[in-house]
Formats: C-alpha cells, structure tokens, sequence
C-alpha cells in the first residue's frame, strides 16, 4: 500500500504548483501580459467537470448507462446559443457585475433583497454539490489507503473534515490573496485551466488503461460485457426514460450558465468577447474527450469486481490499484483531486462574494452604519467577510455531507445542486430579453422555485438519510396524498430530479410571469431593465446620465471610494476617470451625475451594485424623478435613435443623389465640349471650301478679261468645293436624323455581296488616283439580310473611304472580304495604314474624333463618318467595331444578322 | 436595424438542430451493434462529434 507520507507530500507538491501556476498568472496580469488566451479561457470552463464527473460518472454509468452524458450534452447545446453569452458578459462589464446574485439583483432596481435570496438559494443549493468534492476526495483516499468508511483519522479528525480545512486554507490563499477585491483572477483562472488539462490526462490515462491495458480495446470490452446478462441494460437507452433524458438536457444545459462558479468563468472573469469564439467548440470537444472512457471503465469494473461489492464510484481508482498499477493510482488521485480543488476554488470564491456583497454588507450597513462610518479603510474588512465566508461554507458542506452524503452517489447530489441554480433561469433570461419583467415578479419566481425546491428535492434528501422523519415522503404533507414530496398532484413515474424540475419551473416561470404583468416597475428598475435588454444599443453611447438627477459632493464620494477599494485604488482609478474626461485633476471634477455614475460602478465592482447605490444614495441627495419621467426620458432615447437612424437613411440616399448628379454634370461636360469641338470643326471645314470659293468668285469677278481656260479651271474647283459643302451639310443632317430616330429606312432582303461589289466600283477611281490596291474576296452563295440598301452602301463607301485615305499611296492594299456566319454575315475591310492605339480603337466611334492627330494634321473627314455608320448597323441589329495594333494596319468589322428563319 | 451577426446566428441554428438530434424520440433509431458496439454509443458520440466540428468550423472561419 501506498505510504501515506508520499501522498500527503505529492498532494503538496501539486497544490504548490497550483500556486506557481496562479502566481505566474497574476504576475502577467500586473504587467498587462495576460495570459489568459481564448484556449486558457475555454479550459477554465472545464472547472464544469468536478469530482462529480471525475468519479462520479463512471457511478452513473453503472446504473443508468449512457444517461450520464446528458450532463454534457446540455452545456454543448447551451454554448452554442454564443448571442445569450455575449449578451451577458456584455451587461456584466457595462453594470460591473460581480457574481450572478448582483447581476439578477441589478436588472431588478438594483434591490439588495432579490439579491439576498439568489446568494441564499445559491448558497444553500450549492452546499450539497460541495459535498460531493469532500465525499470524493474523501472517498479516493480511503481507496488509496484500502481503509473503507473514512476511517482515517488525524488528531481524532475524520478525514473529510481534514480534506475540507485544507480546501479552506488553500481557497483563501488562492482567491483572497489580493487586498482590492474588483479585480478580476486571473491567476485562479490559469491554475483551473491548468487542473482541466490534468484531469483529462489522468482520466484518459485510466480509460486507455482500462479498455486496452485490460481488456482488448472498445470491441473486446463490449463484446464480453453483452454476455453478461445484468449489463445488457446498460448498453442500450431505455426509451422508457425518454422524459427524464430531455429533463437532464435541460438541467445541465441552464447549469451551466446559472452555477455561480460557471457565471465566474464564463461571465465575470471573460476577458475578451472573442474567446468564446474558441470556447464555442473546444470546451465541448473538452467534454467529449472526458467522457469517451466513461462507459469502457464503467463496463470494465463491473466485469472485473463482478460479485464484489466495490463502489462504482472510486472505479477509477480500484481498477489499477487492482492491477498493481500505483503510479496510475497516484495520477488518478491527482487529477481527481485537481477536479475537486478547482471546482471548491471558483465555487467558494464566488459564493464568498456574493454572502459578502449581497448578504453581509446590507446588514452591516444597516445595523452598525454609525460604526462603520468612522472606520477608515474598509477594503480589509471585506477580505475578512469573503475568508470567513469560505469556511462556513465548506463548514457547511461538511455538515451536508454528515447528514445526507452517505445516502446518496456523487451524481445525486450533483443534480439537487443543478436543479437549485436552474431556478434563476427565468428571472435572468426574463431579465435579458423582456422589459417588463419587475422585481416583485422575480422575487415571487424564485420564492416559488425555490420552495418547491425544497419541499420536493432537498428535504427528502435529508429525509433519505434518517435526518428527519420522511412523513411527507412517504404519506404527504400532514398526511394529504397529493402533497407527496417527490409525487406532487399524483405525479409519478418520473425520478426525483425530473420531478423537481417540472414542478419548480412551472412554479418559478408562472409566479415570475404573472407577477411581472401584474406590477409596475420603479423608477430604477425601469431604467435598468432598458439598460439590460437594449445593452447592444446602449453601449455605443456613454451611460444615460440623465437618469440622475440631485445634489453630490465629491469628497463625500472620493471619501466612500477610498473607504471601500482602499486609497490606492482609489486614487488610480479616479486619475484615470479625470484623463477620461479631459480634466487634470481629479478633484476639479464636477460633482455631476456622470461622476456619481462613475463612483456607483467602481462600488459595485466591490461591494455589489445594491449595496452600492444604497451607499451612494447615502452621501448624496438624489432627487426623485417619478416614473413617468424616466419613462418618459427614455421612450425620448428610443425616438432619438429612431430619428438619427432615420436622417443617416435619407443622408445615405442624398449622398447616391448626389454621385449620381456630379455624373451626369460630367457626361453634360463632356458633350459640350464636344459640341465645341464639333463646331469649331465644322467652321473649320466649312470655311476652307468657302475660302477657296471666295478667293475664286472674287478673282472671276475682277479680271473680266480672264482666259476662258483658267476661268473654266475656277469654275471646275468652285462646283467641286460646293459639292464638299454639300457633302459635310448632308453628314450633320443625317447625323442628327439618326440620333433623333427621325431618319427613314426602307428594309428589303439585300444581298451584301453586291451591295460591296458595288460600292467598290464606285470608289474604283478614288483607289486608282492614289495607286492603292483593292483586293476583295466575297464568298459565294451568300444569304440575304434585312437591311436598308442605300444605308448598307453608305456604311461599306464610307469603310472604303476611310482606309483609301489612311494607307500610303503606292504600295497601300485594302483588302475587302465578305463572309457567312450560323447568324450573320460579316463585313471586314482591312488595311496596311497606320494603324490604330488601343484607346483610338475606343474612341474612334465617338462623333467628331478622328484618327491621326487633329491638332497637327489636317483632318481627314468629318468624324461623323463612324459614328453615322456604327448607327447604321445597330439599328438592323449588328455590330461594328475595329480591330487593330499601331503600325500593322487596321481591320473595321461590322456584322449583320440573318434574318430569324420564322417558326 | 442592425442584424445580428452571422456566425452567432449559424452556431445558434447548430445548437437548436442539435436538441433534436439528441433527444427523443431520435435516439430511438440507432438499433443493433457495429464490431460489438452498440450502434446507438456510434450515434450519440457521432453527433457530438458532427456538432463540434461543425461549430468549429464556423467560428474560426475567418471574415466570418
């Protein structure tokens, strides 16, 4: 057997590296290097698997098979919902939350007695969870020294007592070292996603172990324990427990937000939003990892200590004990114990705070206010509350453990725990999501929940175990049959936890519903729940201070801060507050409503949000708005935020107006000053035949005696020049017929290899003067199109012309062909000229452009000539483009279509 | 209005998908064993598993 001197010792040991771990934690948090990363974060949740599930599953799978994993299916489902979560951790940091108790208690007006029932029902719900963890710890040791019935005993103490002082002792190093009591643990974070990882190594070292060191893997395992007739039942589900299972789902899925160790992790101690984007899914993967071997090591005990009657319990533990393997032993015990401290640790922390804040301090400010007033630094005493606070509550556990811990197996008590916390379900999420949800509705919700709570769950666990008579179990409440703790109304057929469940919630949603609908909120109260359901919108602006209205004094307030956070904290986050708003010394603030906000938060961060305005309310006169008036204030907030919304729409659309005019002002730019241009190019063109007119008519019109040689050459170039005036006028006026849709078509079947031929005859001599070669090659049997004739001939004339103009004289070749396609007939006209750019090729078509350089050269047409033609061919549905590379030529391509074959 | 963000939405919609698949009646369905494990052990681990994965899929996505 294993000495108990090297346990002690090797228990030391890893609580002192616990502490290291924390140490180290808290160290980087002073230097502003957190460590707590989203995989640290998402780990600290696994403070979810305790002892419970450590050894206490395994338990459970011996009796209810695979039922065990509802416990872990309903977080995974519960995490999913990431919106809820975010919600929550977004109120918490916004109100400066603290525990769960002050959250509730905060939605509801800030009211110290709801707060004071959460940390009663949370406290006395939780005590027999941390039972569980002595009763385990307890429990694994008694294996370790093969002494059954917590026979050990030091200086006449029974080991579960010994096991609860050194949790005591070690929380209240562990989570209370620190003098400030708003900051977050980062440190206990740290060692609880430190334990996690341990207890799912020692728990997957045992279940690799068990299934394939004992026996010949998963297969093997399931095959021999089919043969054992007693644990068939636990392979298969019983469909008959189908209303327990769902129960199950929905107990652990709300566990796991409402336990307040949960809400520490999950809520108060979040450091950044997007770490549950990691948590989302590797704390569920935690759990499923966690839980592989569950039902292997189950099966594996019950087959190896068939007939022996050993507690399903502590399997994890006699299994290798059984096969010699102590190291193995040693590491379970460890990771069991890493379940057990890590759980009492984030438990006890947040219960101290809450029995502290929500519990302790109104009492005190209360009873001995007169006292306390004189004391100077409170934040000492505090720390005293929350130490003695730990004790009493694993002094409690204790207690529950003598009285009722024996009667039941780990999962038991567990789940009396689960159904406690699930009754804070309806006031928080009714809280989140419903603005008339009120105090008096909360406050009845959870009365309600709670008692049958206790008349149907907790008492006849004591009950169970002889502490008190079990009348009312057995027979009824003062003997009436339908008043049956754990049969209420006749329910049966149920278990006990399904049972409770049901009954609680019905009780707490209904009394919670009906009462909030029955009631009108106060004035805190309103403003508070707007603060809550709408804290997305309210987050991007500054908190309403218009909510608080009366006379303050700051030193009255910087007195209270510094009595309660301790002067040095004070001090520093009154400097901060004072850079915040611009000022340069903190006592020049203004004794304003935003700095009594201020003052109010960093109090609730401490003492919790209640007891923070009843001491704030304390040293300053607030005057009372009625509820009409903040209702009024705040229906305001809501149309001002309707109305801005709806002035960014119309900016929005103003500014798209606006694009779209400063566009079509361009395109008007544009074609002014192409109109321009065109003007100033047409003058041009006009001018140099009249010129030449001109010069002539004035020449023939002097010199009577002129030759009739030279008179006849004048006249010949007058007519020629008057034909080219024609010529552009005509242009300008079809032109303008097009673009109008004034011009006049006449469509007939044309033959386009004609319309070609023809148009290359009639430009044969312009070809010959130039000595440019016109080669043609026009298919045969070509279809006809509908087409307007003259119109064709003008496109193909004007084609011609244009490459006749561009390509050298001499060695210039244009080369026509005429070609066939499935749908169209396609026209090229290719030439050896100049060539064209790539922007040309684009703005060739534009009216008025030409190719070449107007500005030095001549201009060679019109530039309509395109334009007209482009017009053309669009309008019997073709298309006319070019294709080019500068200095190769270039090549004018214009298709049109076959006429559609009629059906 | 403002609409929530898309990936809460997804992993929200992969939650209530997942109440179904892993209650009843549905759990009724896995009949028998496959290499003496009992098919509804596959199942149960199986969609577990799926809605993990699926979870984390979508939450590390980037731009998402």
């Amino acid at each position: 057997m294993l000495s108990g001197w090297f346990i002690a010792l090797l228990s030391a040991a890893y609580v002192g590296l616990l502490f290291a771990v924390a140490r180290f934690g808290d160290a980087r948090a002073d230097a502003g290097k957190s460590i707590i990363s989203a995989n640290v974060y998402a780990l600290s949740l696994a403070v979810y698997c305790t002892s419970w599930t450590f050894f206490g599953s395994v338990g459970r799978a011996t009796s209810g098979g695979l039922s065990f994993l509802t416990i872990y299916l309903g977080p995974t489902l519960m995490l999913m919902c990431v919106g809820v979560i975010i919600k929550m951790i977004r109120i918490a940091k916004a109100q400066r939350i603290t525990s769960i108790a002050d959250f509730i208690a905060s939605r509801y007006g800030k009211s110290q007695l709801l707060a004071g029932l959460v940390t009663v029902i949370a406290v006395i719900g939780i005590v027999p969870y941390i039972a569980l963890q002595l009763k385990a710890v307890a429990a694994s040791l008694d294996v370790l020294f093969d002494r059954p019935g917590h026979a050990i005993q030091l200086w006449g103490i029974d080991s579960t007592l010994l096991v609860a002082a050194v949790l005591a002792l070690f929380t209240i190093l562990f989570g209370t070292r620190h003098l400030d009591a708003t900051e977050r643990h980062e440190g206990m974070v740290a060692a609880v996603a430190f334990e996690s990882v341990v207890k799912l190594f020692a728990f997957v070292a045992v279940g690799l172990f068990v299934t394939y060191g004992m026996y010949g893997g998963f297969s093997d395992l399931f095959q021999r324990a089919a043969t054992h007739p007693e644990l068939v039942g636990l392979l298969e589900l019983d469909s008959a427990r189908a209303g327990t299972w769902t129960a199950m789902v929905l107990l652990s899925g709300l566990a796991i937000v409402f336990l307040p160790r949960q809400f520490q992790v999950m809520v108060v101690e979040n450091v950044d939003e997007s770490h549950l984007k990691r948590a989302v899914w590797l704390f569920p993967l935690y759990l499923l990892l966690i839980n592989i071997f569950v039902l292997p090591v189950a099966l594996g005990g019950l087959m190896h200590f068939s007939g022996q009657n050993f507690n399903p319990d502590t399997f994890v533990l006699t299994l290798p004990l059984s096969q010699g393997a102590e190291s193995l032993a040693l590491l379970v015990f460890i990771g069991g114990l890493s379940a057990a401290t890590g759980m009492v640790v984030v438990e006890t922390i947040a219960l101290s705070t809450m029995i502290c804040n929500d519990l302790v301090m109104p009492i005190l400010l209360r009873s001995t206010w007169l006292k306390m007033e004189k004391r100077g630094n409170l934040s000492g005493l505090l720390l005293g509350i929350r130490r003695v606070a730990i004790i009493l509550i694993l002094l409690l556990g204790y207690i529950y453990f003598r009285a009722a811990g024996e009667a039941y197996a780990l999962v038991g008590i567990g789940l009396i725990s689960f159904a406690a916390v699930a009754q804070f379900a309806p006031a928080l999420f009714g809280g989140m999501y419903w603005k008339q949800g009120t105090r008096a509705g909360a406050l009845a919700g959870l009365l309600a929940g709670f008692a049958v709570w206790l008349y149907t769950l907790l008492l006849p666990s004591f009950a169970k175990s002889g502490w008190i008579a079990n009348g009312f179990v057995e027979h009824g409440l003062f003997g009436l049959g339908w008043l049956k703790a754990q049969a209420l109304f006749g329910l049966s057929g149920l278990d006990e936890i399904s049972h409770c469940l049901w009954w609680s919630l019905l009780a707490n949603l209904g009394a919670y519903v009906v009462v909030s609908l029955n009631s009108v909120p106060g004035v805190v109260e309103a403003g508070q729940a707007e603060r809550f359901v709408d804290v997305f919108r309210h987050a991007q602006r500054g908190p309403d201070t218009r909510l608080w209205r009366g006379d303050a004094s700051v030193k009255d307030l910087v007195d209270l801060l510094e009595r309660f956070l301790g002067p040095l904290r004070a001090q520093q986050q009154l400097v901060s507050y004072a850079q915040m708003r611009g000022v340069e010394h903190w006592q020049v603030l203004p004794p304003d409503a935003a700095f009594v906000h201020f003052a109010e938060a960093e109090l609730a961060g401490a003492i919790g949000s209640a007891s923070a305005r009843v001491m704030v309310s304390s040293v300053t006169r607030e005057e009372n708005l009625g509820l009409e008036e903040v209702l009024d204030i705040l229906d305001e907030a809501t149309q001002v935020r309707a109305y801005s919304r709806e002035l960014e729409a119309k900016q929005l659309a103003l500014e798209v107006a606006t694009s779209e005019l400063r566009e079509a002002n361009e395109r008007l730019r544009e074609l002014d000053r192409m109109k321009d241009d065109f003007i100033s190019t047409v003058t041009h063109e006009l001018r140099t035949p009249l010129t030449s007119i001109r010069a002539l008519s004035e020449m023939l019109h002097e010199d009577p005696q002129m030759e009739l040689v030279d008179r006849t050459r004048f006249m010949a170039i007058i007519v020629s020049e008057t034909e080219r005036l024609t010529r552009l006028i005509n242009q300008i006026l079809d032109m303008a017929k097009l673009e109008s849709g004034r011009a006049e078509w006449t469509t007939a079947e044309v033959d386009i290899g004609e319309v070609v031929r023809d148009a290359m005859v009639v430009l044969g001599q312009l070809f010959r003067e130039k000595a440019v070669r016109l080669d043609d090659e026009i298919a045969a049997d070509l279809p006809c199109v509908l087409a307007d004739r003259d119109r064709l001939t003008q496109v193909v004339v004007n084609l011609l012309s244009n490459a006749v103009k561009f390509v050298p004289g001499g060695d210039g070749v244009v080369r026509v062909s005429v070609t066939a396609g499935a749908h169209e007939v396609r026209v090229a006209v290719a030439d050896n000229g100049p060539g064209l750019s790539a922007e040309e090729c684009s703005v060739i078509f534009e009216k008025f452009r030409q190719g070449g350089n107007t500005l030095t050269n001549k201009p060679q047409g019109t530039g309509l000539g395109l334009p007209i033609s482009r017009q053309i061919v669009e309008y019997f549905g073709g298309k006319l483009w070019v294709e080019s590379t500068p200095r190769a030529g270039a090549t004018f391509i214009f298709t049109v279509p076959l006429p559609v074959p009629e059906a | 209005m403002k609409r929530g963000s898309p990936t809460r939405q997804r992993l929200a919609a992969i939650g209530l998908c997942g109440i179904p698949l892993l209650t009843y009646p549905l759990l009724g369905l896995p009949k028998g064993s496959l290499a003496g494990i009992p098919m509804i052990v596959f199942y149960l681990f199986g969609v577990w598993a799926g809605l993990i994965a699926l979870a984390a899929w979508i939450a590390e996505r980037r731009n998402a």
